[in-house]
């Protein structure tokens, strides 16, 4: 069995997945390219990590300009899709909505399946007992990175809005007492002020 | 015969692996402007990133293959801000590092051109791959390095992920105390400044009730 140039070639097709986490600034957009071929099965997963209301817009267009896929102010979607024709994909994040808070997008852009570990990965016989479990055992081991990651961006999430939660209890709580102190003794001055007039005038009713 | 036959391929498809990726997502970036990218990983984890430029040409309407001349400085900080590498690479680069520290590690890029002409009012399109701990083993060239048969190959494989996914449980052990340690300090700061507020509002009433009191008295009003 010798290998066929076209299976050099196609091992050498860079089928892959790109994940990144990026901040995405107030009043910004940032749009990301691939070129995919037709027929490909791709996934766009995305999670906002940290940043205000932890939302933002999606939109994912093809070649052709048509939009596949568009979402205002989504926290965390996925979205798969066939590539009907060969092309520049374009998926963007917007946070133009947002005025000063600054978002860190997370997203997830899985095209085609991932290569195969051989170049000889087409042969005739069947893989053995011991090679599938292999197999098996692999992709349920890709599932749960997977879901460590998206568990690691919850919590990522979840320790953020706590520590803003903790900063925000200890300003107020400066806050209030200064503003308690304040309007105590501003209250005592304005009395004191209303009975030194009022002092004044018996004493002319009086003469 | 078949044995050439993959070495041929193997051979092939290192270089490939270590050329820059043709095909990865592209942005497009301006000139000034700085592209930063987090990695929150675990401590002892490599990162390989791998980027290719094209500039914009006028002239033509469309990316030049490859722009000589053309630089990108990266700059990689880690979770104390400290930076951990900082070098200008060509039009083509690669970089790799490993993390000490767990944490959240920044990767930042922004062009660096030595002909500034080449750019003015143009776009340059960078082509980016990042991979993380696990992907970053180039499983044939390991077969070849230690003559592993197919099965000991998707052994080994299965033993870089599982070693991958505890690192992963040990750093979010870590990130769950200091979730921890943020969630009780908020605990205690309500509990303590709750206590103080109604101190400070009992003792400006008892000072304020006083203060009138005398205040009245030495006016002959009481």
């Amino acid at each position: 069995v010798s290998l066929s140039p076209q299976l050099c070639a196609l091992m050498f097709s860079w089928i892959r997945a790109s994940e990144l986490t990026f901040e995405l600034p107030d009043n910004a957009k940032q749009c990301f390219y691939e070129d995919i071929i037709i027929g490909t099965k791709c996934t766009l997963e995305f999670q906002v990590v940290t940043g205000g209301h932890y939302d933002v817009d999606c939109r994912l267009e093809d070649p052709d300009g048509t939009v596949l896929y568009k979402e205002m102010k989504k926290q965390y979607d996925s979205f798969t899709f066939t590539a009907s024709r060969n092309g520049t994909f374009k998926f963007c994040f917007s946070n133009e909505f947002s005025t000063f808070t600054h978002k860190t997008v997370y997203f997830d852009f899985q095209v085609g399946d991932d290569p195969p570990l051989f170049p000889n990965e087409n042969r005739v016989t069947a893989l053995t007992q011991m090679e599938s479990a292999c197999v098996s055992i692999h992709e349920a081991l890709k599932s749960v990175i997977d879901y460590q990651t998206h568990f690691r961006l919850r919590e990522a999430q979840g320790r953020s809005r706590a520590e803003d939660l903790n900063t925000r209890v200890a300003f107020w709580s400066i806050g209030e007492a200064f503003i308690l102190l304040v309007v105590s003794i501003s209250q005592v001055l304005l009395l004191r002020s209303f009975f030194s007039d009022k002092k004044t005038t018996t004493t002319r009713v009086g003469s | 015969m078949e044995m050439k036959a993959l070495v041929f391929c193997t051979g092939l498809m290192l270089l490939f692996a270590w050329l820059s990726p043709s095909q990865a997502l592209y942005f497009h970036i301006g000139e000034t402007e700085k592209k930063c990218f987090i990695e929150e990983i675990p401590d002892e984890t490599m990162v390989i990133g791998r980027y290719r430029t094209q500039l914009w040409d006028k002239q033509a309407g469309s990316f030049l293959p490859s722009t000589p001349g053309l630089g990108m400085h990266v700059e990689i900080k880690d979770p104390d801000a400290k930076i951990i590498l900082s070098r200008q690479y060509g039009s083509d680069g690669r970089f790799t590092f490993t993390s000490h520290t767990p944490g959240e590690h920044q990767i930042c890029l922004h062009s660096n051109s030595s002909k500034m002409a080449l750019f003015a009012g143009g776009k340059l399109r960078v082509h980016l791959d990042i991979q993380v701990g696990e992907n970053t083993n180039n499983y044939p060239e390991i077969a070849a390095k230690d003559k592993l048969t197919e099965l000991q190959l998707r052994v080994r494989q299965l033993l870089d992920q599982v070693e991958q996914i505890q690192k992963e449980q040990n750093y979010q052990r870590y990130r769950e105390e200091r979730f921890r340690m943020t969630s009780e300090s908020t605990n205690q700061r309500v509990l303590w400044w709750s206590i103080a507020q109604t101190i400070i509002l009992i003792i400006t009433g008892i000072w304020q009730m006083r203060h009138l009191k005398s205040f009245f008295e030495a006016k002959k009003l009481v």
